[in-house]
């Protein structure tokens, strides 16, 4: 019985028909091994994944499962112990600006102002704009998330939303051709993340950014991704299973939220992380 | 206008007198009142104690210094000479005065002819400045060096020689220290290879480290129009005192936040950059509480090294007071230790200020 409604489910979300956009993060028999005094530790084990051009995936699991080990190696923080990961066809080496990421804590330069933690990394990735662009940049970017009359107060006197906001308009005014987010609402409070959940989805629909994000809150995943990739737990963590959510762009909570089938998604995923 | 000065009066650490600029504006005058005899009044009273103890101990050592001389006088001399040396004591002679520790109104009386000494003196050298006005003008014209006063420092001299001694002392220990600690700091292989030269020259006493600069300086520098004196004192200085700072900066380098790390990766920042806009900002305050440490080191071993160089300042000072042995001269060493301690407090003070000042998190610094 139940079998059957899982099928049943896969092939609704699947009947979108082959998705022809190009590949612009594929990851090839990605393996993490740690050593650890007892011998080697293997988090992660031949992964495959492929995400096209501009598509929203999340990445759900347990707590442990390397899910955020897999995004640091894609974001070049942690080394890949086997496989490869290419971004736009071009194997990745280190960390770069074509792979913004938005980390868990904020992240930000504590002694710098908002507009200047957005600064120092458009500086970086448009070294030939002129200062007026650059900061043109900025102020665009600060003003979608929703800061645009904060942009001279200090990273430290802004709550954790606030900057975590800022975290979001530094990723996306890099231009990146990958968004990493590595579970990126986990230490704001529920109000707060369904805010930034919007503000991300709302700056992202405009700039159709490949995007990667690790989290493990069911609703998320389903509210904000083209596709939820489910890991098993580890050791020799792996895909275990995908999920499409073919809702319509752009989304809105109300919409996502009272569709026929979220809750179906919902108890889908659930299902898998109970198993 | 309260509200401000609320904050620079806490800013500058004097928060004892918030209740009192609270209680001026009229705000809660029962709790502010009391919060101004505890935190204000209460340090008074510590401080009457004290001179109070001072005084008591003062008179004991006083009468029991008496009384040995008394009894030497007897026993040397008989009994007449007893009785003269204690109509002598008893008058106050200068010559025949217990030789022990003074008692607070000595000490204020010391301080105060420290202040006359120090007005006689100016009024000598305005005096020379005056007579050698033209003369040195001449000399100038020639291209001759000028006529300088030779004549004895006063004690205000003696101090403004202390603090100039210990500010090219504490530079001297920041030019170095900082840049060292950055570089050690940021290779764990340096770190471990210079590590056993700090934790060895760390705890070396200043004396030691005088010896050191005066072995290598003597052969250095043959130019006798140099002060040599004072170059040994601040590099000795400087050397003592720059440990802090350097072992507090590469830790600061060694440990800033990953996750800034991360950022600058990410970034793609160049070395320099890495360096100077995320590294160093990340480990200011670290390294400021190591200037901190460092500066009050740096004053706490001037004086001694100051006594045993034999250059001009406090420590001089209170080397000469006590070869002296001049009836006043231990009421003028307590006045040194005073001024001492007060300016090495100010010191501190203004270096919590800048710390605070400087760090991007306001609430940290204690």
């Amino acid at each position: 019985m139940e079998v059957l409604e899982k099928n049943k489910i896969q092939q609704k979300a699947n009947s979108q028909g082959k998705d022809l956009r190009p590949d612009m993060l594929v990851c090839q028999d990605i393996t993490k091994i740690y050593p650890t005094p007892k011998g080697d530790y293997t988090v992660l084990a031949d992964l495959q994944l492929t995400v096209k051009k501009g598509e929203f995936i999340s990445i759900i699991g347990h707590s442990g499962c390397g899910k955020s080990t897999l995004l640091s190696m894609i974001a070049g923080l942690n080394e890949i112990s086997a496989g490869k990961v290419l971004v736009d066809q071009e194997e990745i080496r280190g960390a770069g600006p074509d792979r913004a990421v938005v980390f868990q804590s904020p992240s930000l330069f504590p002694w710098l102002t908002a507009l200047q933690n957005v600064l120092i990394g458009v500086k970086q990735v448009f070294p030939h704009a002129s200062k007026k662009q650059k900061l043109d940049i900025c102020k665009y970017y600060l003003d979608k998330v929703g800061l645009g009359n904060d942009l001279n107060k200090r990273a430290i006197e802004l709550s954790q939303g606030m900057q975590q906001r800022v975290g979001i308009a530094r990723a996306f005014a890099l231009k990146p051709k990958v968004l990493l987010l590595d579970e990126p609402f986990g230490m704001l409070d529920s109000l707060t993340r369904g805010e930034l959940q919007d503000v991300l989805l709302e700056v992202w629909q405009k700039e159709q950014i490949t995007a990667l994000m690790v989290t493990h809150d069911v609703d998320e995943s389903i509210f904000l991704a083209d596709r939820v990739i489910m890991m098993t737990s580890g050791p020799y963590a792996k895909i275990g299973d995908e999920l499409r959510i073919p809702f319509e762009r752009p989304r809105d909570r109300v919409h996502v939220l009272e569709h026929d089938d979220y809750y179906d998604y919902r108890s889908y995923l659930m299902n898998f992380l109970n198993h | 206008m309260k509200d401000k000065l609320i904050k620079i009066v806490r800013f500058c650490g004097l928060g004892f007198l918030e209740p009192l600029i609270r209680l001026i504006n009229g705000e809660e005058p029962k709790k502010n009142a009391t919060n101004f005899v505890k935190k204000a009044l209460f340090p008074v009273f510590s401080i009457i104690l004290f001179i109070g103890i001072w005084h008591s101990g003062a008179n004991y050592l006083f009468n029991k210094e008496a009384t040995r001389k008394i009894e030497k006088a007897r026993e040397d001399q008989g009994e007449e000479a007893a009785i003269a040396m204690q109509a002598c004591i008893k008058a106050g002679s200068v010559s025949c005065q217990p030789n022990t520790l003074p008692s607070p109104a000595q000490v204020w009386g010391a301080y105060l002819s420290l202040l006359d000494d120090h007005r006689a003196i100016s009024a000598k050298k305005d005096e020379f400045a005056a007579k050698t006005q033209k003369i040195n003008a001449k000399r100038a014209e020639k291209g001759e060096d000028p006529i300088q006063y030779t004549g004895r420092p006063s004690f205000l001299d003696q101090i403004k020689t202390s603090i100039k001694t210990v500010f090219a002392g504490f530079l001297l220990a920041a030019f170095i220290a900082i840049p060292i600690g950055i570089i050690i700091g940021l290779s764990s292989t340096l770190r471990s290879s210079f590590n056993w030269l700090i934790q060895i020259f760390k705890p070396v006493s200043p004396v030691v480290w005088l010896l050191l600069v005066f072995m290598i300086i003597k052969t250095l520098i043959t130019d006798p129009d140099l002060d040599k004196s004072f170059m040994i004192s601040f590099i000795s200085v400087g050397l003592c005192a720059m440990w802090a700072t350097l072992v507090n900066t590469s830790m600061g380098v060694a440990t800033v936040d990953k996750d800034f790390m991360n950022v600058s990766k990410v970034l793609r920042l160049s070395v320099g950059k890495n360096i100077f806009k995320v590294i160093l900002p990340a480990s200011f305050p670290l390294i400021f509480t190591g200037l901190r440490i460092t500066l009050s080191v740096a004053w706490m071993v001037l004086i001694a090294i100051e006594l045993l160089a034999q250059s001009p300042g406090l420590g001089s000072f209170v080397w000469e007071e006590f070869q002296n042995g001049a009836n006043d001269s231990n009421a003028k060493i307590i006045v040194a230790m005073f001024v001492i301690g007060i300016i090495g407090f100010a010191l501190d003070r203004i270096m919590l200020t800048i710390q605070k000042f400087m760090s991007f998190d306001k609430s940290e610094v204690a």
